[in-house]
């Protein structure tokens, strides 16, 4: 089972019961906040069971039952924000996410811009596949968000990090895209402070240091460049792992700062890479630190096709450790 | 509650007459060349803004739409403001972001700016709705929809939720028999567009929407429903587009029968006769008031007109809340 290196004190529980803690701490918290989606309502608990118990604990009024009505329901959720709630909304599975498009990315992100009304609303939208899912149930769609102003996206790669930056998008002000790896909900294990633990939205972490090289991710990816980056250490080549967590806002500072000191940069995720969010980090290098370059910026992501179901081909779409590590040695080689 | 006095039915006619002359000067300027972008006439409107607007308490929510001028007034924004904000000045209620009467939203007043997707404030609506039964208050939102947005998903997505949950919304359907140039006929399977609530067990009824006094009953009863915990409901208000979609638009595919048809009730001198025969009110106090409506109105665009281009400098400012 992979581990994640946060330092702490701390129990070890999983990426989903890290998430789950932070909903109970919040909607204890905080009487406004409350969540809605698909399933979550009765002893149900939600398709991933993130919510199980709330109900029992926070009643109907505070743990919504919905339609299959992402739209509609989306939009119901601004209003409430409007109003002062503080919605967190269940996407039952992130490629359901595009129903709702209008709803966030014309309604939601343009309100506070155009006539001040702030929406803080957070979307939970499980993503992420590597699981035989198939093309509708293995999305990483978090590009699509990137690129609309008045939304912040985010895409939590440990236990620790799922947590206090949950819990920072609850208290935010603004519409937040919070994409969870739930190839990572049982899978990963890690430290978890058990209190009020929060993580600042738009702050990258370096997840291990090194000098050859910066390997630049987030969300599940950044446990491949880990293990890429172990296996590399062997071999002598020493490869930084740049965790992003936020993809917007971006951490341009830490990601200039890292690639300024090793001179090689190589951008990883598991969405595909067409047009994906690394390609804004590949110009903003190109742009802001061509000169300390040694080897031109190399990226790593799925195929430019829909996410395939049948094991051997959802391998040849998704990177992972090994193709991280080859395309590393191919960087340190330049 | 729902029942009114002379004085405020002459009061709801200096707030009809104010819509008309904010739309005609509002259009003339347009076609002078004295606009930006377009605009979307509210003539024939009036009732509909007007009598739903006046039932509102201003504790309630309420989301109008983009012919819907009088509502956004009778919520308080000031025909100067929205002027400005029609000519794309600093001073407008969007600050110069949106156009007309796009993004006229204002929490201050429990007014919810719309956006061009119709009918996205249909959902947003039921969600301030929502945000009373979750506080355990006593009132209700009212948004507006057109007969073309009566055909989006989104629409029958949030009727089927208002029910369910009980929501105090209030869904005025306004029928102006066009959605751009497709008349109703050709939209619509129904011919009663109403009865698409009755689908989510909600309860809905038909209002001329020319007269004003219909509209206020009907919708106030509905609001008072909503906030007593009875639920949501829908009043399809039947009115009739006069001019085009927008200003460029000559509108030359509705017939002149039609037109004619709606001219021979218009709400604004339907309602001026009104009181004259019923309530006794002098035709030199109706002058009186139209000639005082009018120079506030003139006042008004002069005063946009004189105000100041928002700063470019501002451009990147209000993205994201703090």
């Amino acid at each position: 089972m992979p581990t994640d290196s946060h330092a702490g004190d701390s129990r070890r529980i999983t990426y989903l019961e890290a998430l789950a803690e932070a909903l109970d701490q919040e909607m204890a918290r905080n009487p406004d906040v409350l969540v809605l989606g698909e399933d979550i309502g009765g002893e149900f608990g939600g398709a991933f069971k993130a919510t199980k118990g709330l109900w029992q604990k926070y009643g109907e009024h505070r743990v919504i039952n919905t339609p299959m009505a992402e739209l509609g329901f989306t939009g119901m959720a601004t209003g409430m924000a409007l109003a002062g709630l503080r919605p967190v909304i269940e996407m039952q599975f992130a490629d359901f996410i595009s129903t709702a498009f209008d709803a966030i990315v014309q309604y939601a992100a343009s309100t506070h811009y155009i006539w001040q009304g702030a929406v803080p609303w957070t979307i939970r939208a499980p993503a992420d596949g590597g699981t035989s899912s198939g093309p509708f149930h293995s999305q990483n769609p978090e590009a699509w968000f990137a690129h609309v102003p008045g939304l912040k996206v985010i895409c939590p790669g440990t236990p620790a990090d799922v947590k206090g930056l949950l819990t920072s998008a609850i208290r935010d002000n603004n519409p937040v895209i919070f994409f969870e790896s739930k190839t990572l909900y049982r899978s990963l294990r890690g430290p978890v402070p058990p209190g009020e633990h929060l993580v600042p939205i738009g702050k990258a972490r370096q997840a291990r240091p090194g000098a050859d090289l910066t390997i630049i991710t987030y969300g599940a990816m950044l446990q491949s460049a880990l293990a890429a980056a172990e296996e590399l250490a062997g071999e002598d080549i020493e490869a930084a792992v740049l965790d992003l967590r936020t993809v917007k806002p971006l951490d341009t500072d830490q990601i200039l700062e890292s690639v300024k000191a090793t001179g090689k940069a190589l951008i990883v995720h598991a969405a595909n890479r067409m047009m994906g969010c690394g390609a804004e980090v590949a110009a903003l290098i190109a742009e802001e630190c061509f000169e300390y370059l040694d080897a031109p910026v190399r990226r790593l992501g799925g195929l430019d096709t829909p996410v395939p179901f049948s094991p051997p081909l959802e391998q040849a779409y998704r990177p992972d450790a090994e193709r991280i590590a080859a395309a590393a040695r191919d960087l340190d080689a330049w | 509650m729902t029942s009114l006095s002379a004085v405020e039915r002459l009061d709801i006619y200096r707030w009809m007459y104010r819509t008309r002359r904010f739309d005609e000067v509002m259009v003339s300027m347009f076609k002078q060349g004295r606009g930006l972008g377009t605009c979307f006439s509210a003539r024939g409107h009036e009732a509909v803004s007007i009598g739903a607007g006046w039932g509102l308490q201003p504790e309630d929510f309420a989301a109008p739409m983009h012919r819907n001028v009088g509502m956004f007034m009778l919520r308080g924004l000031p025909p100067d403001q929205l002027y400005s904000n029609y000519l794309g000045r600093a001073n407008g209620t969007t600050r110069g972001r949106d156009a007309n009467l796009h993004g006229n939203g204002d929490l201050s007043r429990n007014l919810i700016g719309f956006i061009s997707h119709i009918p996205q404030s249909l959902p947003v609506a039921l969600g301030a709705a929502m945000s009373f039964r979750y506080r355990r208050q006593p009132q209700a939102a009212l948004t507006v929809c057109g007969d073309g947005g009566s055909t989006a998903g989104v629409f029958h997505e949030t009727l089927n939720m208002a029910v369910l949950y009980k929501a105090p919304l209030v869904v005025v359907l306004e029928n102006n028999q066009y959605a751009y140039s497709t008349p109703v006929a050709e939209h619509t399977a129904v011919s009663e567009l109403h009865l698409k609530a009755r689908a989510y067990d909600m309860p809905s009824q038909v209002v001329d929407g020319n007269n004003v006094l219909e509209v206020f009953k009907a919708v106030s009863a509905a609001l008072a429903q909503a906030r007593a915990g009875e639920g949501p409901s829908l009043v399809e208000a039947r009115t009739m587009r006069m001019l085009g979609h927008a200003i460029h638009d000559g509108a030359e595919y509705v017939p002149d029968e039609l037109l004619a048809h709606w001219e021979a009730r218009d709400p604004v001198v339907r309602f001026q006769r009104w009181l004259q025969n019923n309530d006794g009110v002098r035709p030199d106090e109706l002058q009186e008031l139209e000639r005082a409506e009018s120079e506030l109105i003139d006042q008004a665009f002069a005063a946009a007109e004189a105000s100041p281009f928002p700063d470019p400098d501002t451009v990147k400012a209000g993205v994201y809340a703090d």
